[in-house]
């Protein structure tokens, strides 16, 4: 909030999902990621004449599942709406969405907010439409080429009240939807392939004003961390446009990430009145009641309430269970490891050390079966390998995918030496190779003493038991 | 000789009345090549049936009237015509239209009027005034139309054959260019009510490509009963206004004592909303094109002008010249009525008055009327270029046909006599998905109508 004195920013989101489905909105083509330009199309996506929609019931389904995750009332019957609008790459015209009778309306999502503590953002509405296709300007010199691949593929439409009071607030809201949404598996809310995507509308106005000042939109934001970038850009541009006696002026602004500025879009570019009305081809949509209630029973554990719960049953610190949540994958990991018998803090430790870098350098692949995971941990935990040997060994497992991880500590020589007579010859020779150190340390530098400890442990290549090693090490050294 | 070479000698003999919008060479190929895999047992075998142009065919051009879509050949083709030919039934080419379906004269096809069978000076109606004219010719038994406010019925009134507008929902709108979604429907034209009947019994039925068509099985097709006994035939005193055309009256006064031999009884009845109708249908229809006709942008097909700097300019250049003077009326009337600060004068309103309209024939059928009976056009066939110069006049002509698609009820058209030789229509309207009790109806009226006997 620094730097924004009296006044008080206020943000609303209107949050584009791809809703997870095999197939397009309307009609049968695929809905895959990357296709050749124009190959998943047919008529219907196309907007070819003759062509007709017919609804995607599995997208309703998904829409419905983020609708109830969100808190939202689900209506029965809704209506299909056309937005009208001319563009190349929106093949009929006009776009299938919903208007004035949507999905579901009157959610809420709780969200960490870094300046208020625990914040309810209230979601408006949630609608179901389509996508358009896809404008390329750089693929052909000169010229605009249009692919349709996306043209059709559903979308939820997720709309917030003003709630929020920060460009801050706005990205941790994200990061939770994002949470929620990836939970009742809704949505890949992959940024890069663009299945999700944000417009925001700002505003902002002396502290204390009830009324809201005028608002901007700010599009093209495509990035979590562009979305606190822009909209502080536009926050800062809009209170010095105050400050300097100015009127902010109700328009679209566009984020240019290069020149790390906002700009407005131009009026061209812009077609503000979309004439909506109820779309002839498609009747109301009617949501079966049992959909509503297969869904509430299927839906998973939501993130908030699973923080709360690892935190009570496993204990663990809420920093923890924040990271282990925010990845539900890895909190499943977490889960599973402390079922094969893991200590749950250990298995959290190794869950967010280990196995999140072994993932992330290995394209997001949970390499290692929690089972072995967990017998690992118990190695560690017995004192027959050494935390840093546990983790070699876990690099050997990782990699050929299963394993026994006292065979590989074995085979790689890792299992710690408990019997005295050996650690005492590594011990002996330390003490014999440093003889400055141990005068020292006699003297009274007693900080030297982690040396002589690693010293042996490298002298054992790491077999040595750390605790044993102590022990004895206080011993010859009090001699 | 064949059938074949027979009907594309009557194709032939037909093209000075401007109906048919494929050349007969390809007719001849085309009809050569479904020969040889139509269907020989089905409930259509042989029998030619020539298409409206805004009806997407593989085997022809699908231009819809207009230049915007000169040449253009769908990939696809309609639910309609993929049963037909499943029937046996022979695609026998295109035929012309009022530009994408708008008008009610065929004067507005950017490929020339049609002309009247009957009299060269006349029009033959529209918009599927081709497939009128083809069917009033005797060239085919029977044709496809479209409807969105009698766009089958006023033609085939004014060439003197049968036409069906089957209830909204009966028949699937796949593949039918979109001009009124919520209005149109494909219709159907023959010489009889049983070759049209059962024509719409094939292409009826329920489709997953089309999610306002019924699930419904396809129309069985009735018997005609030996009279109208039981029958309660309303006639709504708002069709029968004092400019009605005096030899179209005597033609349906002569038609109700028909019914009444029959056995019927006749009832006065009222629909008092009818004098809405047409105004409510020019804001509805055109709402619902401005959107459907916003594709034609000359990015993915059709012809587009060249030179255009960027794409403003080249939708402007493309649908400028592409669409004629009354489709681009129409689009700006659309656009019009559903601007923000219109929309509720406008397109609100007229969907308010739309359902007090489908309530007006409610309140008649629920009061124990099983039919009703009126004059399908308020005239006989006009002179060509009488309206052309006064839209709203145009306009008009579709009084008594635009509130069954309002209402999305099934309505039948039959040659009920003539007025100086020119052909007069009486039309049936019946209750939603009740289009049996409206052919048995037609069937028995079709046997004791003297459609030749001037009024």
């Amino acid at each position: 909030m620094s730097g924004t004195g009296a006044w008080e920013t206020v943000i609303g989101l209107e949050t584009h999902v791809q809703l997870r489905t095999r197939s397009k909105m309307f009609c049968g083509c695929s809905t895959v990621f990357g296709a050749p330009p124009n190959t998943n199309v047919c008529p219907v996506c196309l907007g070819l004449p003759g062509a007709l929609p017919t609804v995607n019931g599995q997208a309703i389904r998904l829409a419905v599942r983020a609708a109830l995750a969100l808190g939202c009332r689900v209506h029965l019957r809704s209506i299909f709406a056309r937005k009208n609008y001319f563009y190349p790459d929106l093949p009929k015209g006009y776009q299938i969405s919903q208007y004035e009778e949507p999905l579901a309306t009157g959610g809420g999502l709780t969200f960490p907010s870094p300046e208020r503590g625990s914040v309810t953002a209230t979601i408006v509405r949630l609608h179901v439409e389509e996508d358009a296709g896809k404008s390329l300007h750089d693929r052909v010199p000169k010229t605009t080429a249009v692919d349709l691949n996306r043209s059709g593929v559903p979308l939820a439409e997720i709309v917030t009240g003003p709630d929020f009071r920060s460009p801050q607030e706005a990205r941790a809201y994200l990061l939770a939807l994002k949470e929620v949404l990836e939970y009742a598996d809704v949505s890949d809310c992959d940024l890069e392939k663009g299945s999700l995507r944000v417009d925001a509308n700002i505003s902002v106005r002396r502290r204390g004003d009830p009324e809201l000042g005028t608002k901007t939109e700010v599009k093209n934001i495509n990035s979590f961390a562009f979305v606190e970038k822009a909209l502080g850009l536009e926050r800062d541009r809009q209170i010095a446009t105050l400050e300097a006696g100015g009127r902010i002026a109700q328009q679209t602004m566009l984020f240019d990430v290069k020149a790390n500025a906002v700009r407005p879009q131009r009026s061209k570019e812009e077609s503000k009145d979309y004439r909506y009305f109820p779309e002839p081809d498609l009747p109301p949509l009617v949501v079966p009641e049992f959909w509503l209630d297969d869904e509430r029973v299927g839906l998973p554990e939501l993130p908030a309430a699973r923080r709360e719960r690892f935190a009570v049953q496993y204990g663990l610190p809420s920093q923890d269970a924040a990271v282990l949540v925010g990845v539900r994958t890895l909190a499943d990991y977490f889960e599973a490891t402390v079922a094969a018998g893991a200590e749950p803090k250990p298995a959290a430790n190794w869950a967010m050390g280990e196995t999140l870098a072994d993932a992330n350098a290995n394209g997001g692949t949970l390499r290692l079966a929690p089972a072995v995971l967990a017998r690992l941990i118990g190695l560690v935990r017995d004192g027959v390998v050494s935390n840093p040997a546990a983790k070699r060994v876990f690099a050997v497992l990782a990699a050929n995918g299963s394993g026994d991880p006292r065979a590989v500590a074995e085979s790689l020589g890792l299992v710690q030496v408990a019997d005295s007579g050996a650690l005492g010859g590594w011990v002996d020779a330390v003490l014999s190779a440093q003889p400055g150190e141990v005068a020292r340390y006699k003297a009274g530098e007693s900080k030297l003493f982690p040396f002589f400890v690693g010293q042996v442990m490298k002298t054992s290549k790491g077999k040595a038991d750390p605790t044993l090693v102590t022990a004895l090490l206080k011993a010859r050294l009090a001699g | 000789m064949t059938a074949t070479d027979q009907l594309v000698d009557r194709l032939a003999q037909a093209a000075p009345l401007n109906a048919l919008r494929t050349p007969i060479a390809e007719v001849r190929e085309a009809l050569a090549a479904q020969a040889a895999t139509a269907s020989a047992g089905g409930a259509l075998a042989g029998m030619p049936v020539v298409v409206k142009d805004n009806i997407c065919t593989l085997e022809f051009t699908t231009s819809c009237g207009s230049r915007i879509l000169e040449g253009y050949r769908s990939p696809f083709e309609a639910t309609a015509i993929a049963r037909l030919k499943a029937a046996g039934a022979l695609i026998a080419g295109k035929t012309n239209c009022d530009e994408f379906a708008m008008g009610s004269s065929t004067e507005h096809s950017a490929y020339g009027r049609s002309l009247h069978p009957l009299d060269p000076e006349r029009v033959p109606g529209g918009s599927s005034g081709g497939s009128a004219a083809l069917v009033g010719a005797g060239v085919v038994p029977a044709a496809l139309g479209s409807e969105t406010g009698g766009s089958v019925r006023q033609p085939a009134a004014f060439c003197g054959v049968v036409g069906i507008k089957p209830t909204y929902g009966r028949v699937s709108r796949y593949g039918l260019v979109a001009f009124g979604s919520s209005l149109d429907q494909i219709g159907v034209f023959g010489r009889t009510v049983s070759d049209a009947g059962r024509v719409l019994a094939v292409i009826s039925g329920r489709d997953p490509y089309d999610a306002t068509c019924e699930d419904r099985d396809p129309l069985p097709l009735p018997a005609a009963p030996e009279n109208l006994q039981g029958f309660v035939i309303g006639i709504p005193k708002e069709y029968f206004p004092p400019d009605l055309d005096p030899g179209v009256r005597r033609a349906c006064d002569r038609t109700i004592k028909l019914l009444r031999d029959l056995g019927a009884a006749v009832r006065d009845v009222s629909l008092p909303h009818t004098p809405h109708a047409i105004p409510t249908y020019y804001i509805i229809a055109p709402a619902e094109a401005s959107s459907n006709l916003a594709r034609y942008d000359g990015v993915r097909y059709g012809p587009r002008p060249a030179g255009a700097v960027d794409v403003r300019a080249l939708y402007r250049a493309t649908r400028g010249q592409g669409f004629g003077a009354e489709v681009r009326r129409r689009v700006l009337i659309g656009t019009y009525v559903l601007s923000a600060g219109y929309y509720d004068a406008y397109y609100r309103r007229a969907q308010r008055m739309r359902s007090l309209i489908a309530q007006d024939f409610r309140n008649v059928f629920d009061r124990g009327v099983d039919l009703l009976f009126t004059p399908s056009t308020p005239t006989p066939p006009f002179k060509a270029g009488e309206k052309l110069g006064d839209p709203v006049a145009m306009y008009l002509a579709d009084i008594f046909t635009v509130t069954a698609n309002l209402a999305g009820l099934p309505a039948l058209t039959l040659p009920i006599g003539r007025v100086n030789g020119l052909p007069v229509g009486g039309q049936l309207l019946a209750p939603a998905f009740l289009e049996d009790e409206m052919l048995e109806a037609a069937f028995t009226l079709e046997r004791v109508v003297a459609p030749e006997a001037e009024a």
